[in-house]
Parts: C-alpha cells; structure tokens; sequence
C-alpha cells in the first residue's frame, strides 16, 4: 500500500464513521421523547454529515478520479464501507442509542484530538473543526448516561444492559492495521494504544459516575475496518442510497 | 472594468445578509476571512460549524453579490483553520442581535442578559433551540421567552 492509498483509506474510513453514524441519527428524527432531545439529535447528526462531506470531497480530491462526496456516499457497496461495527448497530431503545453514541464518541474525541497534530493539513484542519462539536456532544451524551444510570431502576437496568451488549464493539477501534500503521509512522497520525488508555480512563469515570459496572475483559467483534459488516448493515446502507440507486442524479 | 479596491469588496460584503440571522451579515457574522484582488476578486470565508446549512446559500449569496457590482471573475475559497468561534462576531452584530432579540454568545463567564429589558434574572429553558447555534431562553422578570446565541 502506498502512502497515498494510505491516507486516501484513512480518511474514508473517519468519513464512514461520520456517514454511517449520522444516518443512525437520521432514523431517530421524530422519534426522541422530548422536544429538547429531538433538537440536539438533528442537530448533533447535521454535524457528522457536515464532517462527512468536508472527509469525503478531500478523499475524492487525493483520489482525482472524478468522484464526487456524493459517489462515495451512495455509489459505493456495503462491503466497500470502513465505518466500525459498533456505529452501525440498530438504535434500539433511547438508552442503547445514547450507549452507543458515548462508547464512539469517547474515542472519537481523542482520535480527533491527535489528528489535529497530524503532519496531513487538510486532516488537522478537518480535526479541528470538528473536535468543538464533539467536545459539545460528549457533555451533552455522558450527561444522559448519568441521569440514566443513576436513575431509575428501570433505566439503571436497561442503560447496564446496553452497556454489555455493546461493549463487544468497542475492541475494535483499538486494534492497529496497515492503515492506522502508516497514518501513525508517516503523518504523526493516532497512536491508538495511548488512546485506548485515554479512553477507558474518561470511560471508567463516567460509568462509575452513572453507578454503572463495567462490562468484562470479552471476545471483542471486528471487521468493519476491513469492510466486513454485521448483518444490519445491508439495510442501512439499502434505505440511505435508494433514491440515488433508484434515481442516479436526484437533486432537490 | 475598473480595478476594484479590498476595501470596495469589503463594503459589498457588509449587504450580505446571514441566511439564518438576516440581521447580521457576514461581516457581522465574522466569516469572511480575507478579500484579495488581483484581476479577480477572491473571498475567503470559514464555515461556522462542519454541518452549518447555510454554508452554501453564503457562498452563492457572496457570488450574486459580486456579479450584480460587474465583477466577472470570483473566486470563493473555504478557509477551515482556525475554526471559527463565536467570540468572531464582531461588537456591531453583538448590538444587532440584541436589538433583533437574540441575547449574543456570553463573554467570560457573565450572566445571560434578557435582550428586552435586560435583566440577568434570566434561565434555560432546552440547550437547544431553532437551529443548532441558538438555545432557547427565559427571562424570570419580563416573562418574555428569547433566544440566546450558544457560546463555541
Ligand atoms: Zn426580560
């Protein structure tokens, strides 16, 4: 792999994560209990897609191929996808989305974090735009995972349960390849040991703070780096390119 | 046509009005980050957030703008860094905001001021409000509801 293959690989897989999470968040609009949640959830998914396009018209500007943000958005086959396993899970009740949303974005924040660093401008630029909005999201996410931890027993039990069924995700986003290698060496790219020890630091204190238990050492799940997704995806991926498979060219 | 001045293209800008906020303009607003003319006219300008939808309608706000003054060859260029922040708004689009209804993003770590009558006595009512830079505001002297500028 060349070193632009590289680069070109990593910033579509921080794309994907931006894209595949959004629209996770994009199914959720009109169905959040309260009006306050509604706005912050539209609010935090025009975000991602804001950092999705800025990722993917860069990749296609490194590619010069001739394709658009768009191509790589609905053009592309599930398998052709890099986002994490953990991003795509169904959004289950309210306590399992906002699990979901905390256990990405604790990591996000630092990969992010450590891009802004990153010897690639365009990158460190992208990163710093986009680590104010996620600052602002964690705060507003881990707050939920408190409330709901240290809640109810209803919703202690429920956001424990989240917990333990996705923690299996979360091994993932650790794990080194010849991508993450090269971005590291070439670029000053993240060093994902030091982020695993930052995450679960942040991670540890919050869900102590919500009177939540850790889930155990575990099997952890991968793939969604290599392109090999869990079976949710397929519909995922069928319900955001319809239109554009359907009608190649739809515009507003 | 004549060459045009920075300071020209600066004064046109001054009419472009925020999609979200019309009140402000983008000078206001502290988006355009530089002008430069040489045979064309380049404007910088710097999103205030990755997903903001009003970048675009800017951008070609921008570029009517300049055709309607005869400018033939515009040039627009998306400057990310450094990210911009509220404290960019300059203190003419503070006032203007205010006077519009909008109480302007809190400097330091000073109280929310009721933009009808001033009051400090103010309180949150959801941290998220019309569109994603407002939260919506209650003032516990007037009554009145408003909107305040979120602070990033
Ligand atoms: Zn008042």
């Amino acid at each position: 792999m060349s070193r632009d293959e590289a680069v070109i690989a990593y910033v579509l897989r921080l794309a994907d994560n931006a894209l595949i999470l959004a629209q996770r968040m994009i199914e959720l609009v009109t169905a959040k209990p309260e009006l306050e949640e509604e706005l912050a959830n539209a609010n935090f998914a025009l975000d991602f897609i804001g950092q999705a396009r800025m990722l993917y018209s860069y990749a296609a500007e490194l590619e010069g191929a001739g394709r658009s943000e768009d191509d790589f958005a609905f053009m592309r086959d599930g398998n052709e996808f890099r986002n994490l396993l953990l991003i795509e899970q169904p959004n289950g009740h309210f306590g399992d989305s906002i699990v979901r949303q905390y256990l990405f974005e604790a990591f996000y924040v630092h990969q992010l974090d450590a891009l802004t660093r990153c010897k690639d401008q365009r990158i460190a630029e992208i990163a710093a735009r986009a680590i104010k909005e996620v600052r602002y999201h964690l705060r507003h996410i881990s707050h939920w995972l408190i409330r709901l931890g240290d809640g109810t027993d209803e919703s202690h039990q429920r956001v424990q349960a989240s917990l333990d069924e996705l923690w299996r995700f979360t091994g993932e986003m650790f794990v080194s390849d010849e991508v993450d290698v090269a971005i590291r060496d070439n670029l000053a790219g993240p060093d994902l040991e030091a982020i695993a020890a930052l995450w679960k630091r942040d991670v540890e204190d919050v869900i102590a703070e919500a009177t939540l238990q850790l889930p155990e050492d575990q099997w952890m799940a991968r793939g969604g780096k290599q392109g090999q997704h869990s079976e949710h995806f397929g519909f995922l991926i069928a319900e955001m390119q319809f239109l554009q498979r359907s009608y190649a060219g739809a515009s507003w | 046509m004549a060459a045009v001045s920075r300071e020209q293209v600066y004064e046109w800008l001054a009419d472009v009005p925020d999609p979200e906020i019309p009140v402000l303009s983008i000078l206001d607003l502290g988006i355009v980050r530089d002008v430069s003319v040489n045979g064309g006219v380049t404007v910088s300008l710097t999103p205030t957030y990755s997903g903001c939808p009003a970048t675009e309608v800017i951008e070609s706000s921008v570029l009517a703008a300049l055709e309607k003054k005869g400018i033939e060859s515009i040039a627009i260029k998306r400057v990310l860094s450094p990210p911009w922040t509220t404290d960019w708004i300059s203190d003419a689009g503070r006032e203007k905001l205010r006077e519009y209804g909008i109480a302007p993003p809190a400097r330091a770590s000073r109280a929310i001021a009721c933009p009808q009558c001033e009051s400090l006595h103010t309180e949150r009512i959801s941290e998220f409000g019309s569109t994603a830079c407002k939260a919506a505001w209650r003032c516990r002297d007037c009554l009145e509801p408003f909107e305040y500028f979120k602070c990033l």
